[in-house]
């Protein structure tokens, strides 16, 4: 049973950490800078699932935080849907639509499927800047009285914020659950040989169109959380393609294909982007960091940080995931 | 004794280049069937097509009675039909174990992953790797690479294994090895359909023995009456190595 690993204990006391650390002294500071680690962590140890496991780059991953908060801010906005169910309907629209695109794109291999995944996330803005009832260009606004439901603004910011933590976690615990599964199994034969895995009776075309699909889903809600506490949406903040290409570069610093990697590679990069952006001299200045990290790993540690601590301590391994 | 496999009338056409033409043989249960033919003559074409690697655009195949022709390769293995590559394909950054583990999770018998990790344990040391059982398949070499494509391939328990040119790259020891490996595993009730260009080995090893040139069928028979077959023997003039070996088995 996953309960009995060592491994899920470690997830357990990141989340634990994340939950507490804040909450000492009410620091609503570093509160804000652990709700974009938390954001980063979700993308990443989802992408991670398809670009480590499976091997497909996906460029758009983007778009399903985004469509996950537009179908969230828009059921509570319009339809009055309390935050919970307005958060789950977005999750299985997103993971469904997904899952359709899903089984179009995954024919293609290689560049062509990372190029397909940019298509989609821009095909996606266009059609919502374009839709009447998500409010085209300008997007969406949330009324503040939407918070009194959690107890007033200041309160709602801290349910907000236990919320992303919760599915943070849960995208450790599947990102984790999946690698030790048949179906992760199946998805790392894929990603080493995808034709020597056909071969072997690996369900190929299912099983890329079920991750894909399942990488949604806690995208999509952590999206519904995040621009629910931003208050509004708009399509350029909503599928923002720099994000995608940052959660790339996220789950390749700190480790594609391990369960831990992407996780450390996020929280790295966030709190180094935090520095960046307060520190006058290299305000915006985190893109040119990305890509200075991204060919550094690239060049010289495909295997990421995860990659280097293992070759430093090979035990680490055992218990490290 | 039955037909596991049924091959009608197969065809393949690579643009102008008709790969293999009109093939028709079968594969008893319980034997050894070798394909042989000189290099190009659509050998490793014909397991495509029986694999569902390329869809025929001609003829039929038949498995233990089922139609599959066409079918996507990991459907054809869901049948119990289990393939080694000439050009060996490792998941070169996993284990041996769990090279091993993909083909018994994934094959004929569909394993839920405790018990594919045993059959996968069983197939490793009949292959006699089970000294590397936690190497990446990356740090083996080749002709370790080799034992780990039958390993993969056994590991789904099938009911048929195509074995597309094991021998190739391998030192006599090693050959031998092989070989013995190969007699057990049909002596486990396993069928072989087997390409081989070593022909000492091919004619000892085989039931029957199919010659292939140009994609089309020359000779069939037993390996003496093959070996006898003034037609083989004339298909292979370009090759005195392949006459002379002929002559010697
Ligand atoms: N995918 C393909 N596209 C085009 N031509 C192909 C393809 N695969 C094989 N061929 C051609 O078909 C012919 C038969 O090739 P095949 O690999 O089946 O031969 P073989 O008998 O296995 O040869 P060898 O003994 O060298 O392995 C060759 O001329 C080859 O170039
Ligand atoms: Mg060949």
């Amino acid at each position: 049973m996953i309960l009995r690993r060592p491994f899920f204990w470690i997830i357990a006391a990141i989340v634990a950490a994340f939950a507490i650390a804040p909450a000492i002294g009410d620091n609503i500071e570093l509160r804000e800078s652990l709700v974009l680690a938390a954001v980063y962590i979700t993308l990443a140890s989802n992408i991670n699932m398809i670009l480590g496991y499976a091997g497909y780059v996906n460029f758009g991953s983007i778009v399903f935080f985004g469509l996950g908060g537009y179908f969230s801010v828009w059921l509570m906005s319009a339809h009055a849907w309390p935050l919970a169910a307005a958060l789950v309907a977005g999750g299985v629209a997103v993971s469904a639509l997904a899952l359709v695109f899903g089984l179009g794109i995954l024919r293609l291999r290689g560049v062509y499927f990372a190029l397909s995944t940019i298509g989609v996330n821009e095909g996606v803005m266009a059609f919502v800047a374009n839709f009447g009832p998500w409010g085209g260009s300008t997007g969406i606004y949330l009324s503040p009285a939407l918070f009194q439901p959690l107890g007033g603004p200041a309160k709602a910011l801290w349910v907000i914020y236990y919320l992303l933590v919760g599915i943070m976690g849960l995208s450790l615990v599947l990102s984790y659950a999946v690698k030790r599964s048949k179906f992760g199994l199946g998805l790392l034969a894929i990603g080493q040989n995808e034709d020597a895995a056909a071969l072997l009776g690996v369900p190929t075309p299912r099983y890329k169109a079920i991750v894909y699909s399942l990488s949604a889903f806690l995208p999509a809600i952590a999206g519904g959380l995040y621009f629910f506490k931003s208050a509004y949406i708009q399509p350029p903040d909503a599928f923002d393609l720099q994000l995608s290409t940052e959660t790339i570069v996220v789950a390749m610093l700190g480790g594609q294909g391990t369960v831990a990697g992407p996780a450390l590679g996020a929280f790295l990069y966030e709190e180094l982007r935090g520095w960046l952006l307060t520190s006058p001299t290299f305000s915006h200045f985190q893109l040119v960091v990305a890509g200075v990290l991204l060919l550094a790993i690239v060049l010289f540690a495909p295997g990421g940080l995860m990659g280097l601590l293992y070759r430093l301590w090979p035990r680490l391994r055992s218990f490290l995931e | 004794m039955n037909a596991l496999l049924e091959v009608e009338n197969l065809s393949k056409q690579f643009g102008g280049l008709r790969a293999v033409q009109a093939l028709s043989f079968e594969v008893r249960e319980g034997t050894i069937l070798g394909l042989i033919g000189p290099n190009g003559a659509g050998k490793t074409t014909v397991f495509n097509l029986l694999n569902g690697v390329f869809a025929p655009d001609e003829g039929q195949v038949r498995f233990r009675g089922a139609d599959i022709t066409g079918l996507a390769p990991f459907r054809v293995a869901r049948h119990g039909l289990a393939r080694t590559n000439q050009i060996v394909q490792p998941f070169a950054n996993m284990t041996v174990l769990e090279n091993c583990v993909v083909g018994a999770c994934f094959g004929r018998e569909n394993l839920p992953l405790a018990r594919a990790r045993e059959a996968a344990r069983e197939a490793v040391t009949l292959v006699g790797l089970e000294d590397r059982l936690d190497a990446l398949a990356s740090q083996l070499t080749i002709a370790g690479k080799k034992r780990l494509e039958l390993a993969r391939a056994l590991a789904a328990r099938p009911t048929l294994l195509l074995l597309d040119e094991v021998l190739a790259g391998l030192n006599p020891v090693e050959i031998e090895r092989m070989i013995g490996i190969i007699r057990t595993i049909r002596d486990s009730g396993i069928s072989i359909l087997m390409i081989e260009h070593l022909m000492q080995a091919i004619m000892s090893l085989s039931d029957r023995i199919v010659v292939l040139n140009s994609g089309a069928k020359l000779a069939e028979g037993l390996p003496a009456e093959v070996a006898a077959d003034p037609m083989v023997i004339g298909a292979y003039l370009g090759d005195p190595g392949f006459v002379d070996k002929l002559r010697e088995s």
